[in-house]
């Protein structure tokens, strides 16, 4: 009983000890949202509006634009919390990369358009840095948040036109942080079972073949959970598909693209 | 006779099974390898990148403004000098990294100088093309960060790979080194300070 309760307990250690690295920047939300108003900037429905808006269009091209809005982020670049969001949250369709993050500080009074790997071609630099300068900063001067984000969002769109298309969607596949917890679990069941028939692999199969639907998945993130994959990918969370209709992030990355403004 | 037999199979055995073993720690240590490699790979790709953003620019800034000469000739002097370092990623030793490393950094430092120059001409502020370039240079200047902590990040899975037992004892028959690090220089990532 003891050595159960031992291992129950490294699990929690495993499982809490991956929050904590991420500690620096806001927990990836559950469930999955595109807007993300940390600071609360966005009044009324004005963050239903634009979550509408950005998940039609996750729906239709598969990118993902997500904003995040913090009161502030300390004595750090915007470039590199972005960045970290990006790629802890797994911004974008994995593969693709598509992903963008607008991250604005409001008592900073910084912002950031971060661009995944995929987006770098068609929102280079330039363009990111000129939506910022005309779309957000005007209006964040003036206290217009959502029609600075409205805006932005608007001029993403339109620049990454044509670029990506949605994926048809497979059907039956649970969602992934049910899957991991799911995988969890049926290993300890696992470890019990051998441990009560001594390595009995009957109940073993008969588990593990109910179970196969969901099961690559949740392993394939457990290698890179603690870090003993070393630096394995952030939001490896397996395959990323997201269940029917809903929004979810699809594990992408990016390498440091996009443009910082202020204020 | 039996006894010989089975002396000789557990001989074999035991050889398959190490054998096995050092095939596939030798096989896991060279992707790491690689890794290492690819990522070192992506580092000289932004530098290059930087690197091909600057005649650009400096057309830009002399077209446009009577920009002072001294920090122009400064960029253009340290791009000459950062080119013509260039390191394999087979040959990644901390002496070749540390040369490309001080090249690269004397380049940042002009190009700091020039864009904070640049500031006091509002010929330059108010054109378009310059903003576009500037833009690109800071986000250039960002993805070779980001390159270098995941070269830094792949290098140190690597390094404590081959360093703990039994892998060190393969990676010493392979003739598998230390890759270096990139090492943050002192005031190097604080913007350079102009007077005026």
């Amino acid at each position: 009983m003891m050595r159960k309760l031992c291992w129950l307990w490294l699990l929690l250690l495993l499982i809490t000890g991956w929050n904590v690295q991420a500690q620096n920047i806001p927990p990836r939300p559950n469930p999955p949202r595109a807007v993300n108003d940390f600071a609360g900037v966005l009044l009324g429905n004005e963050s239903d509006m634009l979550e509408q808006k950005l998940r039609a269009y996750n729906d239709s091209t598969s990118s993902q634009i997500v904003i995040v809005t913090m009161k502030t982020i300390g004595d750090y670049e915007s470039s590199e919390v972005a960045i970290k969001i990006l790629r802890e949250w797994g911004i974008g369709t994995k593969g693709k990369n598509n992903g963008i993050v607008i991250l604005a500080a409001i008592d900073d009074r910084k912002v950031r358009i971060e661009t995944g790997y995929g987006m770098e071609g068609v929102i280079p630099d330039a363009i990111a840095n000129r939506i910022i300068d005309e779309a957000i900063e005007p209006n964040f001067k003036k206290g217009q948040f959502y029609r600075g984000l409205d805006e932005a969002t608007d001029k993403l769109i339109k620049a990454a036109a044509g670029e990506f298309r949605a994926d048809p969607k497979k059907p039956g596949r649970s969602n992934n942080r049910n899957a991991l917890f799911m995988g969890v679990f049926v290993i300890i069941i696992i470890l019990l079972v051998m441990r009560n028939r001594g390595g009995g692999g009957g109940g073993g199969t008969t588990i593990s073949r109910r179970g196969s639907g969901g099961w690559i998945g949740p392993i394939g993130g457990l290698g890179g959970f603690g870090g003993f994959g070393g630096g394995g990918s952030s939001g490896g969370w397996g395959g990323g598909d997201s269940d029917g209709g809903g929004f979810d992030f699809g594990g992408g990355d990016g390498g440091g693209g996009g443009a910082s403004g202020n204020w | 006779m039996k006894k010989s037999t089975l002396v000789i199979v557990i001989i074999i055995a035991v050889v398959v099974i190490l054998g096995g073993c050092g095939v596939s720690k030798y096989n896991k240590i060279v992707n790491l390898d690689e890794s290492v490699k690819t990522s070192w790979g992506t580092v000289q790709s932004q530098y290059q990148r930087r690197t091909d953003l600057i005649p650009n620019l400096v057309a830009t800034v002399k077209g446009a403004a009577n920009f002072e000469k001294e920090t122009l000739t400064q960029v253009i002097e340290a791009r000459a000098k950062a080119t013509s370092i260039q390191v394999r990623a087979e040959d990644l030793t901390p002496e070749k990294v540390q040369q490309f490393q001080a090249a690269q950094g004397q380049l940042s430092a002009a190009l700091g100088r020039l864009l904070a120059v640049s500031e006091s001409y509002p010929t330059l502020q108010a054109n378009q093309n310059f903003k576009d370039l500037q833009a690109q240079i800071e986000g250039t200047e960002n993805r070779i960060a980001v390159a270098r902590k995941d070269f830094n990040d792949q290098a140190r899975v690597y390094n404590s790979a081959i360093r703990t037992f039994p892998n060190n004892i393969i990676a010493g028959f392979g003739g598998f080194q230390q890759r270096p690090y990139f090492e943050a220089q002192p005031g190097a990532e604080n913007a350079p300070k102009v007077q005026f």
